[in-house]
Protein backbone atom coordinates (compact mmCIF):
# COMPACT_ATOMS: atom_id res chain seq x y z
CA UNK A 1 0.00 0.00 0.00
CA UNK A 2 1.05 3.46 -0.63
CA UNK A 3 2.15 5.90 1.94
CA UNK A 4 1.25 9.56 1.72
CA UNK A 5 2.14 11.59 4.39
CA UNK A 6 -0.03 14.98 4.11
CA UNK A 7 0.13 16.57 7.75
CA UNK A 8 3.40 18.64 7.55
CA UNK A 9 1.36 20.90 9.81
CA UNK A 10 1.30 18.37 12.47
CA UNK A 11 4.28 18.06 12.74
CA UNK A 12 7.08 16.90 10.07
CA UNK A 13 9.83 13.99 8.89
CA UNK A 14 13.30 14.80 10.65
CA UNK A 15 15.50 15.56 7.45
CA UNK A 16 18.35 12.59 7.34
CA UNK A 17 20.92 15.40 7.22
CA UNK A 18 19.91 16.99 10.47
CA UNK A 19 20.12 13.69 11.86
CA UNK A 20 23.71 13.45 10.70
CA UNK A 21 24.38 16.93 12.06
CA UNK A 22 22.88 16.15 15.73
CA UNK A 23 24.47 12.49 15.69
CA UNK A 24 27.94 13.42 17.39
CA UNK A 25 25.91 15.00 19.85
CA UNK A 26 25.02 12.05 21.52
CA UNK A 27 27.55 9.54 22.14
CA UNK A 28 30.94 11.51 20.70
CA UNK A 29 30.22 15.29 22.30
CA UNK A 30 27.98 14.53 25.14
CA UNK A 31 29.72 17.30 27.55
CA UNK A 32 27.42 19.42 29.60
CA UNK A 33 27.88 23.18 28.14
CA UNK A 34 27.71 24.50 31.79
CA UNK A 35 31.13 22.33 32.30
CA UNK A 36 33.94 24.10 32.02
CA UNK A 37 36.20 20.57 30.75
CA UNK A 38 37.10 20.39 27.04
CA UNK A 39 34.09 18.11 26.69
CA UNK A 40 31.75 20.46 27.91
CA UNK A 41 33.12 23.21 26.39
CA UNK A 42 32.57 21.83 23.00
CA UNK A 43 28.71 21.14 23.33
CA UNK A 44 29.00 25.51 24.36
CA UNK A 45 30.62 25.91 21.18
CA UNK A 46 28.44 23.73 19.31
CA UNK A 47 25.70 25.62 20.66
CA UNK A 48 26.88 29.24 20.70
CA UNK A 49 27.09 28.32 16.90
CA UNK A 50 23.50 27.10 16.61
CA UNK A 51 22.40 29.85 18.51
CA UNK A 52 24.03 32.44 15.85
CA UNK A 53 23.17 30.70 12.95
CA UNK A 54 18.90 30.83 14.29
CA UNK A 55 19.91 33.94 15.36
CA UNK A 56 20.85 35.64 12.12
CA UNK A 57 18.23 34.08 10.08
CA UNK A 58 15.37 36.26 12.10
CA UNK A 59 17.48 39.27 12.34
CA UNK A 60 17.99 38.37 16.24
CA UNK A 61 21.22 38.60 18.29
CA UNK A 62 21.80 35.13 19.58
CA UNK A 63 21.42 36.67 23.32
CA UNK A 64 17.61 36.87 22.27
CA UNK A 65 17.41 33.44 21.60
CA UNK A 66 15.88 31.46 24.46
CA UNK A 67 15.77 27.63 23.84
CA UNK A 68 12.81 25.61 25.26
CA UNK A 69 11.28 22.04 24.66
CA UNK A 70 9.33 23.12 21.94
CA UNK A 71 6.27 26.09 20.47
CA UNK A 72 3.87 24.72 23.48
CA UNK A 73 7.06 26.19 26.31
CA UNK A 74 7.65 28.48 24.38
CA UNK A 75 4.25 30.51 24.34
CA UNK A 76 3.59 29.67 27.85
CA UNK A 77 7.01 31.48 28.54
CA UNK A 78 6.19 34.23 26.39
CA UNK A 79 2.51 35.17 27.97
CA UNK A 80 3.14 33.93 31.03
CA UNK A 81 6.72 35.31 31.41
CA UNK A 82 5.32 38.75 30.48
CA UNK A 83 2.12 38.45 33.10
CA UNK A 84 4.69 37.83 35.95
CA UNK A 85 7.38 39.84 35.39
CA UNK A 86 5.22 43.15 35.65
CA UNK A 87 3.89 44.05 38.84
CA UNK A 88 0.53 45.82 37.89
CA UNK A 89 -3.00 45.82 39.69
CA UNK A 90 -4.76 45.32 36.40
CA UNK A 91 -3.20 43.39 33.68
CA UNK A 92 -5.12 43.03 30.36
CA UNK A 93 -4.08 40.65 27.58
CA UNK A 94 -5.49 40.24 23.73
CA UNK A 95 -5.10 37.30 21.58
CA UNK A 96 -7.32 35.77 18.69
CA UNK A 97 -10.08 33.26 18.92
CA UNK A 98 -7.90 31.19 16.34
CA UNK A 99 -5.23 30.46 18.45
CA UNK A 100 -3.62 27.79 19.40
CA UNK A 101 -4.38 26.07 23.05
CA UNK A 102 -0.72 26.42 24.08
CA UNK A 103 -1.96 30.32 23.93
CA UNK A 104 -5.59 30.07 24.46
CA UNK A 105 -5.09 27.81 27.52
CA UNK A 106 -2.00 29.99 29.55
CA UNK A 107 -4.20 33.19 28.95
CA UNK A 108 -7.23 30.48 30.50
CA UNK A 109 -4.71 30.30 33.30
CA UNK A 110 -4.02 33.84 34.00
CA UNK A 111 -7.58 34.65 33.94
CA UNK A 112 -7.30 33.11 37.70
CA UNK A 113 -4.63 35.34 38.08
CA UNK A 114 -7.17 38.27 37.54
CA UNK A 115 -5.92 39.09 34.02
CA UNK A 116 -8.39 40.20 31.61
CA UNK A 117 -8.10 38.48 28.35
CA UNK A 118 -9.67 40.05 25.26
CA UNK A 119 -10.85 36.93 22.24
CA UNK A 120 -10.73 38.97 19.29
CA UNK A 121 -12.95 38.30 16.23
CA UNK A 122 -11.96 36.83 12.69
CA UNK A 123 -13.57 37.43 9.43
CA UNK A 124 -15.24 34.42 7.02
CA UNK A 125 -11.72 34.21 5.59
CA UNK A 126 -10.14 33.39 9.21
CA UNK A 127 -8.15 36.68 9.28
CA UNK A 128 -8.00 38.55 12.60
CA UNK A 129 -10.17 41.65 12.73
CA UNK A 130 -7.26 44.37 13.36
CA UNK A 131 -9.85 47.26 13.44
CA UNK A 132 -11.10 45.52 16.82
CA UNK A 133 -7.40 45.19 17.75
CA UNK A 134 -7.04 48.60 17.49
CA UNK A 135 -10.67 49.43 19.46
CA UNK A 136 -9.67 46.76 22.24
CA UNK A 137 -6.85 48.49 23.43
CA UNK A 138 -6.25 49.98 26.55
CA UNK A 139 -4.23 51.72 28.84
CA UNK A 140 -3.59 48.44 30.94
CA UNK A 141 -3.04 46.10 27.91
CA UNK A 142 0.56 44.71 28.15
CA UNK A 143 0.36 41.76 25.76
CA UNK A 144 -0.95 40.96 22.25
CA UNK A 145 -0.80 37.64 21.09
CA UNK A 146 -1.48 36.78 17.43
CA UNK A 147 -0.43 34.33 15.53
CA UNK A 148 1.64 34.42 12.30
CA UNK A 149 -0.19 32.03 10.08
CA UNK A 150 -3.21 29.91 12.02
CA UNK A 151 -2.82 26.04 12.14
CA UNK A 152 -5.77 24.66 10.82
CA UNK A 153 -6.51 27.10 7.91
CA UNK A 154 -3.05 28.02 7.29
CA UNK A 155 -4.40 31.72 6.79
CA UNK A 156 -1.70 34.21 7.26
CA UNK A 157 -2.13 37.20 10.08
CA UNK A 158 -1.88 40.24 9.17
CA UNK A 159 1.18 40.66 11.88
CA UNK A 160 2.99 43.70 10.01
CA UNK A 161 -0.32 45.64 10.54
CA UNK A 162 -0.45 44.74 14.22
CA UNK A 163 2.96 45.01 15.04
CA UNK A 164 2.40 48.97 13.75
CA UNK A 165 -0.71 49.38 16.07
CA UNK A 166 1.36 48.15 19.11
CA UNK A 167 4.29 50.64 17.97
CA UNK A 168 1.98 53.51 17.49
CA UNK A 169 0.43 52.73 20.87
CA UNK A 170 3.83 52.13 22.65
CA UNK A 171 4.31 56.19 21.52
CA UNK A 172 1.33 57.41 22.96
CA UNK A 173 2.02 55.51 25.96
CA UNK A 174 5.56 57.37 26.09
CA UNK A 175 3.87 60.65 25.21
CA UNK A 176 1.19 60.63 27.91
CA UNK A 177 3.55 59.27 30.50
CA UNK A 178 1.27 56.26 30.95
CA UNK A 179 4.37 53.90 32.41
CA UNK A 180 3.29 50.95 31.35
CA UNK A 181 4.87 48.62 28.97
CA UNK A 182 3.09 46.55 25.98
CA UNK A 183 4.42 43.99 24.20
CA UNK A 184 3.96 41.58 20.54
CA UNK A 185 4.17 38.59 20.94
CA UNK A 186 3.53 35.59 17.78
CA UNK A 187 2.99 32.38 17.74
CA UNK A 188 5.44 32.00 14.36
CA UNK A 189 5.24 27.57 14.89
CA UNK A 190 3.81 27.44 11.70
CA UNK A 191 5.65 29.76 9.71
CA UNK A 192 9.05 30.22 11.11
CA UNK A 193 11.31 28.84 8.68
CA UNK A 194 8.60 28.65 5.76
CA UNK A 195 7.78 32.32 5.28
CA UNK A 196 10.77 35.09 5.90
CA UNK A 197 10.87 36.57 9.06
CA UNK A 198 12.62 39.38 9.85
CA UNK A 199 11.92 40.44 14.04
CA UNK A 200 13.81 43.78 13.49
CA UNK A 201 11.88 45.04 10.58
CA UNK A 202 8.67 43.73 11.77
CA UNK A 203 9.17 45.36 15.26
CA UNK A 204 8.56 41.85 16.87
CA UNK A 205 9.20 41.66 21.13
CA UNK A 206 8.31 37.79 21.27
CA UNK A 207 8.46 35.10 18.90
CA UNK A 208 7.57 31.09 19.44
CA UNK A 209 8.75 28.71 17.27
CA UNK A 210 9.51 24.53 16.73
CA UNK A 211 11.89 22.87 15.58
CA UNK A 212 9.68 19.85 14.40
CA UNK A 213 8.14 21.88 12.17
CA UNK A 214 10.61 22.37 9.90
CA UNK A 215 12.38 18.88 9.47
CA UNK A 216 13.98 19.31 12.78
CA UNK A 217 13.93 17.06 15.38
CA UNK A 218 11.06 16.96 18.14
CA UNK A 219 11.37 18.42 21.93
CA UNK A 220 13.37 22.08 20.77
CA UNK A 221 11.83 25.32 20.13
CA UNK A 222 13.06 28.64 21.26
CA UNK A 223 11.37 31.89 22.26
CA UNK A 224 12.65 35.31 20.59
CA UNK A 225 12.78 37.72 23.35
CA UNK A 226 13.80 41.29 22.17
CA UNK A 227 16.45 42.47 24.30
CA UNK A 228 15.41 44.62 26.98
CA UNK A 229 11.97 43.13 27.65
CA UNK A 230 11.53 41.51 30.75
CA UNK A 231 10.18 38.00 31.90
CA UNK A 232 9.77 35.55 34.61
CA UNK A 233 10.84 32.39 34.44
CA UNK A 234 8.97 29.48 34.38
CA UNK A 235 11.73 26.92 34.87
CA UNK A 236 13.57 27.33 38.02
CA UNK A 237 16.99 25.41 38.87
CA UNK A 238 19.83 27.05 37.24
CA UNK A 239 21.20 29.68 35.01
CA UNK A 240 20.45 27.96 31.80
CA UNK A 241 19.49 30.53 28.97
CA UNK A 242 20.24 33.90 30.50
CA UNK A 243 18.39 32.19 34.11
CA UNK A 244 15.25 32.57 31.71
CA UNK A 245 14.57 28.34 31.66
CA UNK A 246 16.59 26.13 33.80
CA UNK A 247 17.41 22.84 32.51
CA UNK A 248 20.96 21.05 31.02
CA UNK A 249 20.67 22.22 27.29
CA UNK A 250 19.32 20.00 24.34
CA UNK A 251 22.49 20.03 22.59
CA UNK A 252 21.82 17.56 19.67
CA UNK A 253 18.05 19.38 19.37
CA UNK A 254 19.83 22.70 19.29
CA UNK A 255 22.01 21.59 17.10
CA UNK A 256 19.65 19.78 15.03
CA UNK A 257 17.39 22.59 15.00
CA UNK A 258 19.90 25.33 13.39
CA UNK A 259 20.87 22.34 10.82
CA UNK A 260 17.11 22.33 9.67
CA UNK A 261 16.99 26.12 9.36
CA UNK A 262 20.04 26.12 6.80
CA UNK A 263 18.32 23.87 4.99
CA UNK A 264 15.05 25.58 5.08
CA UNK A 265 17.13 28.66 4.11
CA UNK A 266 18.45 27.56 1.19
CA UNK A 267 15.30 26.22 -0.19
CA UNK A 268 12.83 28.07 0.83
CA UNK A 269 11.79 30.24 -2.22
CA UNK A 270 11.55 27.61 -4.58
CA UNK A 271 9.91 25.17 -2.28
CA UNK A 272 7.28 28.12 -1.44
CA UNK A 273 6.67 28.17 -4.97
CA UNK A 274 6.40 24.43 -5.49
CA UNK A 275 4.41 23.91 -2.78
CA UNK A 276 1.66 27.14 -3.54
CA UNK A 277 1.45 25.36 -7.16
CA UNK A 278 0.64 21.96 -6.37
CA UNK A 279 -1.72 23.58 -3.24
CA UNK A 280 -3.52 25.43 -5.80
CA UNK A 281 -3.67 22.42 -7.86
CA UNK A 282 -5.10 19.97 -5.34
CA UNK A 283 -7.92 23.15 -4.34
CA UNK A 284 -9.15 22.92 -7.72
CA UNK A 285 -9.56 19.61 -8.18
CA UNK A 286 -11.26 18.58 -4.82
CA UNK A 287 -13.62 22.13 -5.61
CA UNK A 288 -14.42 20.77 -9.50
CA UNK A 289 -14.76 17.09 -8.61
CA UNK A 290 -16.60 17.27 -5.21
CA UNK A 291 -19.94 18.96 -5.11
CA UNK A 292 -20.79 20.99 -2.03
CA UNK A 293 -17.06 20.72 -1.31
CA UNK A 294 -15.64 24.25 0.20
CA UNK A 295 -12.28 25.81 0.75
CA UNK A 296 -12.05 27.26 4.80
CA UNK A 297 -9.63 30.26 5.02
CA UNK A 298 -8.41 32.72 2.61
CA UNK A 299 -7.50 31.53 -0.81
CA UNK A 300 -4.36 33.59 -1.38
CA UNK A 301 -3.19 35.07 2.43
CA UNK A 302 -2.63 31.14 3.56
CA UNK A 303 0.39 29.20 3.84
CA UNK A 304 1.43 27.62 0.80
CA UNK A 305 1.00 24.10 1.72
CA UNK A 306 -2.32 24.17 3.21
CA UNK A 307 -5.79 22.89 2.57
CA UNK A 308 -8.66 23.33 4.38
CA UNK A 309 -11.79 22.17 3.15
CA UNK A 310 -15.23 20.97 4.28
CA UNK A 311 -17.41 19.12 2.34
CA UNK A 312 -21.00 18.68 2.76
CA UNK A 313 -22.76 15.71 4.28
CA UNK A 314 -19.92 13.85 5.69
CA UNK A 315 -18.29 14.00 8.87
CA UNK A 316 -14.26 14.73 8.77
CA UNK A 317 -13.35 11.92 10.96
CA UNK A 318 -15.03 9.43 8.73
CA UNK A 319 -13.06 10.78 5.95
CA UNK A 320 -9.79 10.93 7.57
CA UNK A 321 -10.27 7.48 8.93
CA UNK A 322 -11.01 6.00 5.25
CA UNK A 323 -8.17 7.82 3.59
CA UNK A 324 -6.01 6.60 6.15
CA UNK A 325 -7.06 3.09 5.24
CA UNK A 326 -5.56 3.54 1.82
CA UNK A 327 -1.93 4.91 3.16
CA UNK A 328 -2.99 8.55 2.91
CA UNK A 329 -2.52 10.61 6.37
CA UNK A 330 -4.22 14.07 7.22
CA UNK A 331 -6.03 15.74 9.76
CA UNK A 332 -9.37 17.56 10.75
CA UNK A 333 -11.28 19.70 12.59
CA UNK A 334 -14.40 17.52 13.47
CA UNK A 335 -15.93 16.55 17.14
CA UNK A 336 -14.61 13.05 16.59
CA UNK A 337 -12.00 13.22 16.55
CA UNK A 338 -11.13 15.76 19.55
CA UNK A 339 -12.09 14.00 22.90
CA UNK A 340 -13.99 16.85 23.74
CA UNK A 341 -16.49 16.27 21.43
CA UNK A 342 -16.19 20.12 20.39
CA UNK A 343 -15.54 20.70 16.42
CA UNK A 344 -12.65 23.22 15.44
CA UNK A 345 -12.98 26.33 17.31
CA UNK A 346 -10.61 27.93 14.50
CA UNK A 347 -13.79 26.82 11.95
CA UNK A 348 -16.57 28.21 14.45
CA UNK A 349 -14.86 31.43 15.11
CA UNK A 350 -14.75 31.86 11.36
CA UNK A 351 -18.84 31.33 11.43
CA UNK A 352 -18.87 28.20 9.67
CA UNK A 353 -22.03 26.09 10.78
CA UNK A 354 -21.72 23.51 12.52
CA UNK A 355 -22.42 21.23 9.22
CA UNK A 356 -19.34 22.47 7.60
CA UNK A 357 -17.23 22.66 10.67
CA UNK A 358 -17.95 18.81 11.30
CA UNK A 359 -17.01 17.86 7.48
CA UNK A 360 -13.49 19.37 7.27
CA UNK A 361 -10.16 17.72 6.25
CA UNK A 362 -7.10 19.33 6.81
CA UNK A 363 -4.17 18.77 4.18
CA UNK A 364 -0.86 19.80 4.63
CA UNK A 365 1.87 19.40 1.80
CA UNK A 366 5.98 19.19 3.08
CA UNK A 367 9.60 18.46 1.17
CA UNK A 368 8.93 15.20 0.24
CA UNK A 369 5.33 16.04 -1.74
CA UNK A 370 5.07 14.97 -5.35
CA UNK A 371 2.33 15.94 -7.51
CA UNK A 372 1.50 12.02 -8.04
CA UNK A 373 0.57 11.71 -4.73
CA UNK A 374 -1.77 14.65 -4.85
CA UNK A 375 -3.72 12.70 -7.92
CA UNK A 376 -3.39 9.56 -5.93
CA UNK A 377 -5.09 11.18 -3.13
CA UNK A 378 -7.67 12.99 -4.84
CA UNK A 379 -9.20 9.72 -7.02
CA UNK A 380 -9.61 7.72 -3.40
CA UNK A 381 -10.92 11.01 -1.65
CA UNK A 382 -13.77 10.65 -4.63
CA UNK A 383 -14.22 7.96 -3.38
CA UNK A 384 -14.55 8.16 0.11
CA UNK A 385 -16.93 10.78 -0.27
CA UNK A 386 -19.01 8.94 -2.63
CA UNK A 387 -19.08 5.92 0.07
CA UNK A 388 -19.75 8.10 2.65
CA UNK A 389 -22.34 10.64 1.38
CA UNK A 390 -24.15 6.72 0.34
CA UNK A 391 -24.38 6.00 3.91
CA UNK A 392 -24.83 9.82 5.37
CA UNK A 393 -28.55 10.91 6.69
CA UNK A 394 -28.09 13.95 5.37
CA UNK A 395 -28.48 14.01 1.66
CA UNK A 396 -26.95 16.50 -0.61
CA UNK A 397 -29.49 18.11 -3.41
CA UNK A 398 -27.97 16.93 -6.41
CA UNK B 1 -3.45 -3.50 17.43
CA UNK B 2 -5.16 0.14 17.35
CA UNK B 3 -9.01 0.65 17.27
CA UNK B 4 -8.45 1.49 13.52
CA UNK B 5 -6.36 -1.36 13.01
CA UNK B 6 -7.67 -2.88 9.49
CA UNK B 7 -8.28 -5.84 10.75
CA UNK B 8 -10.75 -4.40 13.99
CA UNK B 9 -14.58 -5.38 13.82
CA UNK B 10 -15.06 -1.43 14.37
CA UNK B 11 -13.27 -1.27 10.64
CA UNK B 12 -14.61 -3.71 9.21
CA UNK B 13 -18.17 -2.49 9.89
CA UNK B 14 -16.82 0.76 9.06
CA UNK B 15 -15.16 -0.29 5.40
CA UNK B 16 -17.97 -2.77 5.04
CA UNK B 17 -21.20 -1.53 6.66
CA UNK B 18 -24.31 -4.04 6.65
CA UNK B 19 -27.77 -2.80 6.18
CA UNK B 20 -26.82 0.34 4.65
CA UNK B 21 -30.25 2.63 3.02
CA UNK B 22 -33.62 3.08 3.45
CA UNK B 23 -36.40 1.20 3.11
CA UNK B 24 -39.62 2.05 0.79
CA UNK B 25 -42.54 1.78 2.96
CA UNK B 26 -41.01 1.29 6.69
CA UNK B 27 -43.08 0.01 9.69
CA UNK B 28 -41.32 2.96 11.58
CA UNK B 29 -38.69 5.11 11.19
CA UNK B 30 -36.13 5.98 14.55
CA UNK B 31 -34.03 8.94 14.20
CA UNK B 32 -31.25 10.67 16.96
CA UNK B 33 -28.82 12.74 16.80
CA UNK B 34 -28.28 16.86 15.56
CA UNK B 35 -26.18 18.46 13.22
CA UNK B 36 -24.82 20.46 16.40
CA UNK B 37 -23.04 17.16 17.69
CA UNK B 38 -22.44 15.56 14.95
CA UNK B 39 -24.04 12.69 14.69
CA UNK B 40 -27.21 11.94 12.97
CA UNK B 41 -28.65 8.72 12.70
CA UNK B 42 -31.71 7.01 11.16
CA UNK B 43 -33.21 3.69 11.29
CA UNK B 44 -36.09 2.14 9.50
CA UNK B 45 -37.42 -1.15 10.61
CA UNK B 46 -40.05 -4.08 8.42
CA UNK B 47 -42.02 -5.53 11.24
CA UNK B 48 -44.06 -8.78 10.83
CA UNK B 49 -45.54 -11.07 13.60
CA UNK B 50 -43.47 -8.68 16.57
CA UNK B 51 -40.25 -9.81 14.32
CA UNK B 52 -37.84 -7.37 12.73
CA UNK B 53 -38.05 -8.74 9.71
CA UNK B 54 -35.62 -6.53 7.66
CA UNK B 55 -33.68 -2.91 8.80
CA UNK B 56 -31.64 -0.29 6.91
CA UNK B 57 -29.71 2.41 8.29
CA UNK B 58 -28.28 6.12 7.42
CA UNK B 59 -25.57 7.44 9.50
CA UNK B 60 -23.94 10.93 9.29
CA UNK B 61 -20.97 10.41 12.14
CA UNK B 62 -17.45 9.18 12.27
CA UNK B 63 -16.38 5.37 11.87
CA UNK B 64 -17.61 4.38 15.33
CA UNK B 65 -20.83 5.58 14.61
CA UNK B 66 -21.08 4.23 11.55
CA UNK B 67 -19.37 0.87 12.82
CA UNK B 68 -22.00 1.43 15.79
CA UNK B 69 -25.19 1.51 13.89
CA UNK B 70 -23.96 -1.60 11.32
CA UNK B 71 -23.45 -3.70 14.14
CA UNK B 72 -26.75 -2.79 15.98
CA UNK B 73 -28.73 -3.84 12.70
CA UNK B 74 -27.12 -7.32 12.59
CA UNK B 75 -27.71 -7.83 16.34
CA UNK B 76 -31.52 -7.01 15.74
CA UNK B 77 -32.31 -8.74 12.28
CA UNK B 78 -34.87 -11.24 12.82
CA UNK B 79 -34.97 -10.81 16.73
CA UNK B 80 -38.55 -10.06 18.10
CA UNK B 81 -38.97 -6.56 19.50
CA UNK B 82 -38.47 -7.48 22.74
CA UNK B 83 -35.29 -9.30 22.18
CA UNK B 84 -34.08 -6.25 19.95
CA UNK B 85 -35.13 -3.99 22.80
CA UNK B 86 -32.57 -5.70 25.28
CA UNK B 87 -29.90 -5.07 23.29
CA UNK B 88 -27.35 -2.40 24.50
CA UNK B 89 -24.51 -0.14 23.98
CA UNK B 90 -22.34 -2.14 26.06
CA UNK B 91 -23.43 -5.66 23.26
CA UNK B 92 -22.59 -3.17 20.79
CA UNK B 93 -19.01 -2.12 22.05
CA UNK B 94 -18.38 -5.89 23.15
CA UNK B 95 -18.35 -6.63 19.05
CA UNK B 96 -16.78 -3.52 17.84
CA UNK B 97 -13.95 -3.93 20.85
CA UNK B 98 -11.39 -1.43 22.07
CA UNK B 99 -12.41 2.27 21.27
CA UNK B 100 -11.42 5.16 23.66
CA UNK B 101 -13.98 6.68 26.45
CA UNK B 102 -15.19 9.72 24.19
CA UNK B 103 -16.77 7.13 21.66
CA UNK B 104 -18.79 5.78 23.73
CA UNK B 105 -21.62 7.50 23.02
CA UNK B 106 -21.85 6.50 19.21
CA UNK B 107 -23.28 3.39 20.63
CA UNK B 108 -25.07 4.75 22.79
CA UNK B 109 -26.85 6.95 20.01
CA UNK B 110 -27.01 3.64 17.93
CA UNK B 111 -29.54 2.09 20.85
CA UNK B 112 -31.13 5.08 21.07
CA UNK B 113 -31.91 5.04 17.62
CA UNK B 114 -33.74 1.23 17.63
CA UNK B 115 -35.33 2.56 20.51
CA UNK B 116 -36.73 5.26 19.13
CA UNK B 117 -38.03 3.60 15.99
CA UNK B 118 -39.37 0.81 17.98
CA UNK B 119 -41.29 3.33 20.38
CA UNK B 120 -42.83 4.52 16.62
CA UNK B 121 -43.31 1.40 15.94
CA UNK B 122 -45.72 0.49 19.08
CA UNK B 123 -47.21 4.03 19.12
CA UNK B 124 -48.60 3.20 15.69
CA UNK B 125 -49.52 -0.40 16.29
CA UNK B 126 -51.39 1.02 19.06
CA UNK B 127 -53.49 3.67 17.17
CA UNK B 128 -54.64 0.85 14.70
Amino acid sequence: MRKIYLDYAATTPTDSRVVKAMKPYFSKIYGNASSLHKIGQKSKLAMNKARAEIAQFINARSEEIIFTSGGTEANNLAIKGIFFALNLPHKHIITSKIEHHAVLEPCRFLEKQNATITHLPVDKYGLVNIIKLQQAIKDETILISIMHANNETGVIQPIKEISQIVQAEKERRQKEKINIPIYFHTDAVQTFSHLPLDVHQLNIDLLSASAHKLYGPKGIGLLYLKQGVKIESLIHGGEHEKGKRASTENIPGIVGFAKAVELAKKEMNKEQKRLMKMRDYFINKIIDSIKDSHLNGHAKMRLANNINISIKGIEGEAMMINLDSFGIACSTGSACSSTSLEPSHVLLAMSLGPELAHSSLRFTLGRWTKKKDLDYTIKKLIFVVNRLRNISSLKIKI
Amino acid sequence: MGQFDKNSELMDHFLHPRNVGKLDNPDAIGKVGNITCGDIMEIYLKVENNIIKNIKFQTFGCAAAIASTSVLTELVKGKTLEEALKISSKRIREILGEMPPHKYHCTVLAEQALKDAIENYQKKSEKK
